[in-house]
């Protein structure tokens, strides 16, 4: 009998520090106390989504910089623990451009040359808000070259002339700079676009079935820009990002499924139906216990690719972390939001109730950063090729 | 395992080596997964013969004292020999009952007396030993037990019957519990727990015959069978607590049970080796888009049954329900692998309405037998619907039906 391991990956590793535990309770509460569910009721119908006063708060306690290195004046910690905040974030519905803003400096980070690090990074750590411009069409898995660019000059002081939008663009009517993929010379490249540099009414804004999140096409056809804005290593920045991405969403996914559990829990142990509490029928309590046990993978996946993933290019085993994190935690989330409603019945059916802003969460979160279907076929090839 | 000091990883290579080297070459008959597959005198001898083997090379009940037939190690050791007989999936070893259940508590609560007589046989497998809880038309309710025990002078008598003894037939002991005061006010405390001989006027087994074909399960007959009083464990009427202190061993090394692997594990790999053997259509159905999404769907979840345990390592990151992955395990495993299992017959096209016995089976029929014998696990030891059950209301706070 052989034992050769056939399997893509038998990568097992879990940790969390003691300082990762205080960021998750520290988090939890704050998100807690600035984000109740008036709060988040109170901002759907709001231009930014977010109350920039809370924003400010999380700035001021160190969030942004907890991925930025020192030299970049931030703390270091580590991308993974982002995972700890994101998560409490969805757990409460918390807006503002935490995930984008991350992603961004990200791919600076990643990608960028040290100017580019020196120059935007520190901002970063002080609350400037940045987002990435990624998608050409609704296909995450389709090749990113849609906005071409055209070179202009020659030598140091060429220039490059944009033609193209991107869709669904987060957090971009808030969005101080862009990282756009872009078309260069045939390749995928990614460059910095401030927002200073669009044309007026570049920013369309999207109607989303989230209505805590915010999204906008964004014209880029018009906008020059200096070589130097192109990211260096672009090619990997452009990849980690992808799955940086995922595995973000997963995060903020997973916490908004213990939120939607939460409340199903509550309404299973409150209301009365032929004389019973509802939570008492096992046709609804067994899909309940899915529920949690789906939650439950959906954790132990989001903090085994947070453990995993480093400052460094995204490595193999990474990489089936992340996707496996997304595939489980947006499927959880579709789930879990589905039932939502569905238990509470009539209630359900209504604005009023909050189900109604956990499905359509889930239905944002299945489609950033690539859907489920989307990362198991990457998974196969990754693991069973 | 990067863990290991430089001690345990000499101990781990020693280990490899040694099963490695001391295998058994194929009997001729499909290796018991679990210890409920000991249908015959020939699979029993087989596995008698390795447990004994696997003990005298000190690997098994190395954490047990060395007087009482152990080594007098650390759980550490017994732990590493037992991840390195999964990992290299040597024939289990089968007196799980007393390896797992009675040894640890004879060892906790045991006179010298009985430590001395019990046992060495648990190890060696010279005695084995069954397991009497449940009863016909109660499966999951232990606390509805019927069978009586009633104090005669010396002796017990017992009367009453129990059903999926496994091993009855083989056995030489049973943890029994009976029930000693009918008249207790909490059905709970009329019941006691016995280490009985099962070699006795008055006790009978009928054999079971599983859904496989297969044997392996009794039901265990007593009609005024004596036993001596001397066999009680604790006092009368502690059987509930005792037989609630067992079920903690179950958990593994760590609780004190000797070890030794107990279930021949199937892994993923074992059905990704079987996709990549099988054509569809002329293409590696390794290579069929449908095939492949379920694949990943498959070790997606087979990762995250994996972390949860090293979740529970990490207490801040099961602060919601602390109890969720240690009350959930047996259900999300074992429904984990129905399917799984399940799934490998699909796979396996025409063939997989072929069972064992028929010459062109895939691996002899290997996961046909695991598919059906693993409905023991979603039913045994209280079926997925109870599971469901407890986990919805001890962790989510739902109300009873």
């Amino acid at each position: 009998m052989t034992t050769a391991t056939l399997n893509g990956t038998t990568n097992i590793a879990l940790s969390f520090s003691d300082e990762q535990a205080m960021l998750l309770d520290s988090a939890k509460s704050f998100c807690g106390d600035k984000s109740d569910i008036n709060a988040v009721r109170s901002l759907l119908k709001s231009d930014s989504g977010h109350n920039p006063e809370v924003w400010r708060e999380m700035v001021a306690l160190g969030w942004t910089g907890i991925a930025i290195p020192e030299q970049y004046g931030g703390f270091a910690m580590g991308l993974g623990s982002t995972v700890p905040v994101i998560e409490s974030m969805g757990r409460h519905l918390l807006g503002t451009a935490f995930i984008t803003s991350t992603l961004a400096a990200q791919a600076i980070l990643r990608g960028g040359s040290e100017a580019q690090r020196e120059k935007w990074l520190p901002k970063v750590v002080e609350g400037t808000v940045g987002t990435m411009a990624l998608l050409d069409n609704e296909d995450w898995g389709a090749q990113l070259c849609g906005i071409t660019a055209t070179f202009k000059g020659s030598g140091s002081t060429s220039e490059i002339a944009l033609s193209g939008k991107k869709l669904l663009v987060a957090d971009a009517t808030v969005a101080d700079f862009f990282v756009v993929s872009i078309n260069h010379n045939g390749n995928p490249a990614l460059a910095i676009v401030e927002a200073s540099q669009l044309s007026t009414n570049a920013i369309g804004p999207n109607t989303l079935i989230d209505e805590t999140k915010r999204a906008a096409t964004v014209e880029f056809s018009g906008v020059t820009i200096s070589s130097d804005a192109l990211l260096p290593h672009s090619e990997q920045a452009l990849k980690d990002v992808r799955l940086i991405g995922a595995l973000l969403i997963a995060a903020e996914a997973t916490g908004t499924s213990a939120a939607t559990l939460n409340t199903i829990v509550s309404y299973l142990t409150s209301r009365i139906q032929f004389g019973r509490l509802i939570g008492s029928y096992q046709s609804l309590k067994h899909p309940t216990v899915d529920i949690l046990l789906q939650m439950d993978s959906s954790r132990s996946l989001i903090y085994h690719a947070a453990t995993l993933i480093d400052e460094g290019p995204v490595q193999k085993d990474t990489e089936i972390a992340c996707r496996m994190a997304k595939a489980q935690a947006t499927e959880t989330l579709l789930f879990a939001g589905d039932r939502a409603v569905q238990f509470h019945g009539g209630m359900g059916f209504t604005y009023d109730c909050d189900a109604m802003l956990y499905i359509r969460r889930a239905q944002w979160a299945q489609h950033q950063y690539g859907d489920a279907q989307h990362h198991r076929l990457h998974l196969a090839r990754l693991l069973l090729d | 395992m990067s863990q290991d000091n430089p001690s345990q990883a000499e101990y781990r290579a020693q280990v490899a080596a040694w099963m490695q080297h001391n295998r058994p070459a194929d009997p001729g008959f499909l290796l018991p997964q679990t210890f409920m597959e000991v249908g015959s005198e020939r699979v029993l001898e087989f596995l008698r013969e390795w447990q004994h083997k696997v003990w005298s090379a000190g690997y098994l009940g190395a954490a047990w004292p060395k007087k009482y037939g152990g080594q007098g190690m650390s759980r550490d050791y017994q732990r590493i020999a037992d991840e390195e007989m999964k990992r290299l999936q040597v024939p289990i070893c089968f007196n799980v009952i007393g390896l797992g259940w009675a040894g640890p508590l004879i060892l906790d609560n045991g006179s010298d007396y009985e430590k001395e007589k019990y046992l060495k046989g648990i190890l060696n497998a010279d005695d084995i030993w069954c397991q009497g809880f449940s009863e016909p038309n109660h499966g999951s309710d232990l606390g509805s037990i019927q069978t009586r025990a009633e104090r005669d002078g010396d002796d017990y008598l017992i009367n009453g019957s129990k059903i999926w003894t496994t091993m009855g037939n083989y056995a030489k002991y049973m943890i029994l519990l009976a029930r000693t005061d009918a008249q207790a006010e909490r059905r709970y405390n009329g019941l006691s727990f016995f280490l009985a001989p099962m070699h006795r006027d008055g006790i009978t087994t009928q054999p079971i015959q599983k859904i496989t074909g297969e044997y392996g399960f009794t039901e265990t007959f007593f009609t005024d069978a004596r036993i001596p009083a001397s066999c009680i464990m604790g006092e009368e009427g502690q059987g509930w607590r005792i037989a609630m202190q067992t079920l903690q061993y179950e958990r593994g090394a760590e609780a004190g049970a000797a070890g030794g692997i107990s279930i021949l594990s199937i892994v993923m790999d074992d059905l990704l080796r079987m996709a990549a053997e099988i054509e569809r259509e002329g293409e590696p159905l390794l290579q069929d888009p449908v095939t492949r999404d379920n694949l990943v769907k498959f070790m997606i979840e087979e990762k995250a049954l994996q972390l949860a345990e090293k979740r529970t390592e990490i207490p801040a990151l099961c602060r919601d329900y602390p109890n969720a992955i240690a009350l959930s395990g047996k259900l999300r495993s074992t429904e984990f692998f129905r399917r799984m299992r399940q799934y490998a017959l699909t796979l396996q096209g025409a063939q997989g309405s072929l069972y064992m016995g028929d010459q062109d089976t895939i691996g002899g029929g290997f996961w046909q037998r695991a598919y059906l014998n693993n409905f023991s696990t979603t039913i045994g030891g209280g079926t997925s619907q109870v599971q469901a059950n407890i986990i919805g209301e001890h962790v989510l706070g739902l109300p009873k039906d």
